[in-house]
């Protein structure tokens, strides 16, 4: 910090967080943009196909899909690694006995890579 | 796909003070204390009166001759550090409660309920009383001080170190009862590799040498309450048939202040209608008597009670607080410790930064145990029925507690949200709460201006130390154990 000069412990705590504040963060969905650069939330909101987030307003209600869906679109389409089972390489199979998310989840098992 | 966003800033909740011609802010959200430079300043200023786009922020601070790169990084520091907003972000709430099992750290033990004093303002005894103590034990039994203890040192979790008051009634009318006690507490406790400190407050009329050798042979710390020279002690602290007590105290304490040598000994004045001379008081206690701190605190009183203070003495006592805090100041300056306790606490509390979610430790880590081992918040609910919070035998009630502890929660109190004190205050003592209001949960009202006042003096003290002597709150902090 460069311009508050912190005198007392809690002050002296606060510096250190910030200090510690990485501008590159990750920003969730729903925190409010938190400098003046453009808010570019991480997951898949910027094609319109919200990840495992909530929307803007803090609910599910307003995602453009349904967020059962939200397992697909981490098995099948997307490139980033989360926490269901890679279809491309380990578990093609996984998600064979569940034709629809809302209905046969249940069918979903663990994986032990 | 991108979307500029504008940001709108508008200022945190702060307040602002100066000290030794710099400026510094009290952040209330934090109970945090920062220095200002010039720009800061100037940021402050033009927020001052409404919020302002990023754009319109930066471009004024680069209208003002500042390097724009300079001036990001600026708006950048005070929005992390939550100076300023933006008005998307809702503000902090109040600090979270403690968990349910916070591990307790001292228990204030009611020897007795009995006193040879019949001071007329007392909490205990006086008109405000809140204590049923018809029917109920008068002296307690070496058994239920046994079995604090042993509730002390169970209920503590691991804490090193755990802390027993011995209060009364009159405390030395059970000193047998004490004697033995401490004993058997430090028997246990270092059974358990443990510590466990020991401090009493006494009216001092019943100190004997061989008394004030056991206090002393042992570090209990000693508080004697007591309002001041003869004619100020001897208005209302006095004998059931009106005889003032300062003739008996003041050889006694005299004994005490020369024979103990371990703690040191505090006053604590207790502020009536017609004992508000701070500085005389303080002179003859500290100066004459020779205690080593002394701490003054306004009656707690109902309203209309012949005692009180009125607004008129209220003032008086400010004016003499503002003198001894100057003092305090030129004191600190020279690197030297003053006795006045008031500005000591506060200023400790501002060295940590403290932020309360309540106004004491009471029902927290500390806890009353009355002469029937009946478990209250603290002290001063001591044999009252309507606040017991459970009993040594059949423990603490959780519930109770839990509502005590809920009401007593700085965020349940409306006035305080929007006061920038609360950090330090929490809305004040949940017995005078109780005595002034009927609800321990309520803010104290009736001295919000004055704690402000209090407040903002404390802070220009600590600013201007900040200043010109830092390395004494250092020494401060280490001596309070701060740090």
């Amino acid at each position: 910090m460069k311009h508050l000069k912190p005198i007392n412990i809690k002050a002296q705590k606060i510096e250190q967080s910030v200090d510690a504040v990485d501008d590159e963060d990750v920003v969730a969905l729903q925190q409010q943009p938190a400098g003046p650069r453009p808010h570019v939330p991480m997951g898949c909101t910027l094609s319109f196909s919200p990840g495992w987030e909530v929307d803007a307003g803090g609910g599910t209600a307003g995602l453009c899909q349904p967020v059962e869906r939200d397992i697909y679109d981490c098995y099948v389409t997307c490139f980033w690694p989360v926490q269901v089972p890679d279809h491309v390489n380990y578990s093609p199979d996984w998600a064979s006995n569940c034709a629809a998310a809302t209905k046969d989840w249940r069918n979903l098992d663990l994986v032990f890579p | 796909m991108t979307v500029m966003l504008s940001q709108r800033y508008r200022r945190g909740e702060l307040h602002e003070f100066e000290a030794a011609e710099n400026g510094f802010i009290y952040l209330v959200s934090a109970g945090a204390i920062f220095a200002l430079d010039e720009v800061t300043k100037s940021v402050l200023d033009l927020l001052e009166h409404g919020e302002m786009d990023h754009a319109d922020l930066v471009g004024a601070l680069v209208a003002a001759g500042n390097e724009r790169e300079d001036a990001e990084g600026l708006v950048r520091e005070l929005r992390l550090v939550g100076v300023i907003h933006s008005k998307e972000i809702t503000p902090a709430r109040a600090p979270a409660g403690p968990p349910m099992d916070y591990p307790l750290q001292a228990l204030v033990l009611n020897v007795t309920n009995q006193c040879n004093l019949a001071c007329t303002y007392c909490y205990e005894f006086g008109s405000d009383k809140i204590a049923t103590p018809q029917g109920k034990p008068k002296y307690m039994t070496l058994e239920t001080a046994k079995a604090s203890i042993d509730f002390l040192l169970e209920s503590s979790g691991n804490r090193e170190a755990v802390h027993v008051t011995f209060f009364g009634g009159e405390t030395l009318m059970n000193f047998k009862l004490l004697r033995e006690v401490v004993d058997y507490a430090n028997l246990q406790a270092s059974g358990q590799g443990r510590k466990i400190t020991f401090s009493l407050t006494t009216n001092g009329t019943l100190l004997t040498d061989e008394i004030i050798d056991f206090l002393s042979d042992n570090a209990i710390g000693v508080t004697v309450s007591m309002d001041g020279p003869a004619e100020l002690q001897d208005k209302r602290r006095v004998y059931k048939n009106g005889k003032g007590s300062y003739a008996v105290i003041e050889p006694r304490l005299r004994a005490l202040i020369a024979r103990h040598k371990t703690r040191a000994i505090t006053a604590r004045v207790t502020l009536t209608d017609g004992v508000t001379d701070v500085i005389r008081i303080y002179r003859h206690l500290k100066d004459d008597i020779g205690f080593h701190e002394v701490g003054f605190a306004p009656v707690t009183a109902s309203d209309n009670q012949d005692y009180s203070l009125g607004d008129t003495g209220m003032e008086t006592v400010l004016d003499g607080f503002h003198a001894l805090s100057e003092e305090w100041l030129e004191y600190a300056l020279r690197g030297q410790m003053h006795g006045f306790t008031n500005v000591s606490e506060t200023i400790g509390e501002l060295i940590s930064g403290t932020n309360k979610s309540h106004p004491c430790g009471a029902g927290l880590g500390l806890l009353g145990v009355s002469p029937s081992g009946d478990l209250s918040p603290c002290h001063r609910f001591t044999d009252a029925d309507t606040h017991t919070l459970g009993n040594l035998e059949t423990g603490l009630d959780q519930g109770k507690r839990e509502d005590f502890l809920s009401r007593g929660h700085v965020g349940a109190k409306y006035e305080c949200q929007t006061c920038w004190a609360r950090p330090l205050c929490a809305g004040g003592c949940h017995h005078e709460a109780f005595v002034r209001y009927g609800d321990t949960g309520h803010a104290n009202l009736h001295y919000c201006d004055w704690i402000r006042t209090w407040t903002d003096t404390c802070l220009k003290i600590y600013g201007t130390i900040a200043a010109r002597n830092p390395g004494f709150l250092e020494h401060f902090a280490k001596r309070k154990g701060l740090s």
